[in-house]
């Protein structure tokens, strides 16, 4: 039977600083990052000795490990949150990651939480400033000019699936779900063909279709097989092909139709029903249809609408989700999503116009186009070119996305509270919870952190560390009254030894 | 047709053309508020647009991430 999904989303946002002549975006995600105050959590380092991210889920490495920073810097571009989540500089961005959810509306909730944080970071650093240059933070994943940053998702699935058999089954689904998952860009880049305006950032930046490269040659799939989990048990599936959104609607059907994906694959109900002539041609030609109708070629010969191909998978997934009610703890989000699913196929059939509340590229093709006609400007006027960059802009005030949902034209899937609750509380049914509460509690006896594991420096004793390798565990029913019952570090390192099934 | 039922036709008629008139100047308001509507909102995208959107734009370059 198929696992529940473990779900995580990192998103790499972009960054610039107005009025600043040296602007250097290795400093500005620093000071960024640097400047959330998350319970003092600021001297507790990321454990990198559990990461690998040159391991293939093909079954081999392909380079030498990279070098992990050193202890101080560290410490300054790494912060981990009471959310469970993690907030940190990677490269040339600051990039926020979610806690391990279990569905899609907590990872909607907790991808949204990431935004205020962001926020109230650049606020706090602007204040460091001299007061004439902003911060400007986009989540977007590219520059206009060839450069993409990315939003990942990722998935744990069972390891007994040959990684061949995710490969059949996600392919056409990932190379078609843009015409709802697409966060809509002005122009195309890298060399694809010219058009005005597009379903997807990331489209024009995939040209393969596996690998393990997340910078150049970018792969529709991707190997990279890090579970952060036992890996007897898990692999990771990490999708890069997705677009950052700002839509609720977009993100909620991108991760929940992915986990439905994941799981009718487990249980061998999608297996290569399609199989795609050219997937990598085929992504940049559907991005660039808006009447999500025209048709790609199949390798048997027949050709298929993105929308006709969405349409067998939503009908299975209903199937699906019915079939197993029984025995399904998220068998209520589970029907939502399908029947989302169901209804945004109906009206991108009927005419995508009409989603013009609830998905990114409809929404922002909707009001460049009115802006467009109202100034009698062209789609390459450097006008439209600000307004899609500002359509990402995550200040409340400035973005355009969150002027058009305060004023009502965008159609909410998640409660503003639970965003905000969901800022400094980690989800309750995975090990994050563990690991954030743990956060809150005993900080100060926390060395370092990574994502299956604390590293506990108790007074008088050699550092200690719990491992979290299965994501079930640690859950709020599982360790709750446990850690609640705890007034020190020490206190819960020697509950855990008493009862060592709870947490690890 | 008896005169009688013609009548109650007419009556007919003349109830349905008066509700579909209805209808219309309910979809002439509706469509009114909206134009009204967005054309509020695109007075404030024109007032969001940074004003130096042609250099800012220009400027934007990000290092690839990943």
């Amino acid at each position: 039977m198929a696992l529940t999904k473990i779900v995580g989303i990192e998103t790499e946002y972009g960054i610039m600083v107005r009025g600043a002549a040296d602007f250097d975006p290795v400093a500005s995600s620093t000071l960024v990052v640097n400047s959330y105050k998350d319970n003092d959590l600021r001297s507790i380092m990321w454990d990198y000795g559990q990461e690998n991210p040159l391991l293939d889920a093909r079954g081999f490495q392909s380079e030498p490990n990279a070098p992990s920073p050193d202890e101080e810097s560290n410490a300054v571009i790494n912060d981990i949150l009471t959310n469970g989540g993690r907030y940190y500089v990677d490269h040339a961005h600051p990039e926020y990651c979610t806690p391990e959810c279990t569905n899609a509306r907590d990872a909607v909730i907790y991808d949204k939480a990431g935004e205020l944080i962001l926020d109230m970071s650049s606020r706090i650093a602007e204040q460091t400033l001299d007061g004439k240059r902003e911060i400007i933070i986009y989540k977007n994943n590219s520059d206009g000019k060839g450069h993409s940053y990315g939003c990942h998702e990722n998935y744990l699935v069972d390891r007994s699936v040959a990684f061949q058999t995710l490969v059949d089954g996600m392919t056409p689904y990932l190379v078609t779900r843009q015409i709802f998952t697409g966060a809509g860009k002005v122009g195309a880049e890298n060399g694809a063909e010219s058009c005005d305006f597009q379903i997807s950032q990331r489209a024009d930046f995939f040209e393969t279709e596996v690998g393990l490269s997340t910078m150049v040659d970018r792969p529709i799939i991707n190997t990279r097989d890090e579970p952060h989990a036992d890996e007897k048990q898990y692999r990771r599936f990490h999708v890069i092909v997705g677009d950052a959104n700002m839509a609720e609607m977009s993100s909620y059907l991108k991760i929940g139709t992915a986990i439905l994906m994941l799981q009718m694959i487990e249980d061998g109900i999608i297996g290569n029903q399609f199989r795609l002539r050219d997937p990598v041609a085929a992504i940049k030609s559907i991005s660039r249809d808006l009447t999500c109708k025209r048709t790609i070629k199949l390798s048997d010969g027949s050709e298929r609408s993105p929308i006709e191909l969405q349409r067998v998978y939503q009908r299975l997934a209903a199937q699906y989700v019915e079939d197993r009610k029984s025995d399904n703890a998220y068998y209520e989000i589970d029907a939502d999503v399908v029947k989302k699913w169901g209804e945004t196929l109906d009206k991108l059939d009927e005419d995508p116009m009409q989603l013009n509340k609830e998905l990114d590229w409809v929404i922002k093709y909707t009001w460049l186009k009115a802006y467009r006609a109202r100034h009698e400007i062209e789609w390459r006027d450097h006008r439209i070119a600000m307004l899609g960059l500002q359509y990402h802009d995550i200040r409340a005030n400035v973005g355009v996305f969150y002027r058009l949902q305060k004023a009502g034209h965008v159609r909410r899937v998640v409660s503003q509270e639970a965003i905000i609750h969901a800022i400094s509380n980690p989800p309750l049914d995975t090990r994050a919870y563990f690991r954030g509460t743990c956060l809150k509690q005993f900080a100060s006896e926390i060395h370092a952190a990574s994502w299956n594991s604390l590293i506990f420096d108790v007074e008088g004793k050699s550092l200690q560390k719990v491992p979290m390798q299965y994501p079930l565990r640690g859950t709020r029913e599982m360790v709750g009254d446990m850690i609640k019952q705890c007034k020190s570090a020490a206190d819960l390192l020697a509950a855990i030894e008493a009862k060592p099934d709870n947490s690890e | 047709m008896p005169s009688s039922e013609r009548k109650q036709t007419q009556k007919d008629d003349a109830r349905k053309d008066s509700a579909e008139q209805e209808v219309n100047r309910d979809v002439v308001e509706e469509g009114a508020a909206l134009k009204d509507d967005i054309d509020s909102l695109l007075d404030e995208i024109d007032e969001l647009l940074e004003e130096d959107s042609e250099e800012f734009v220009e400027n934007y370059i990000q290092r690839g991430g990943e």
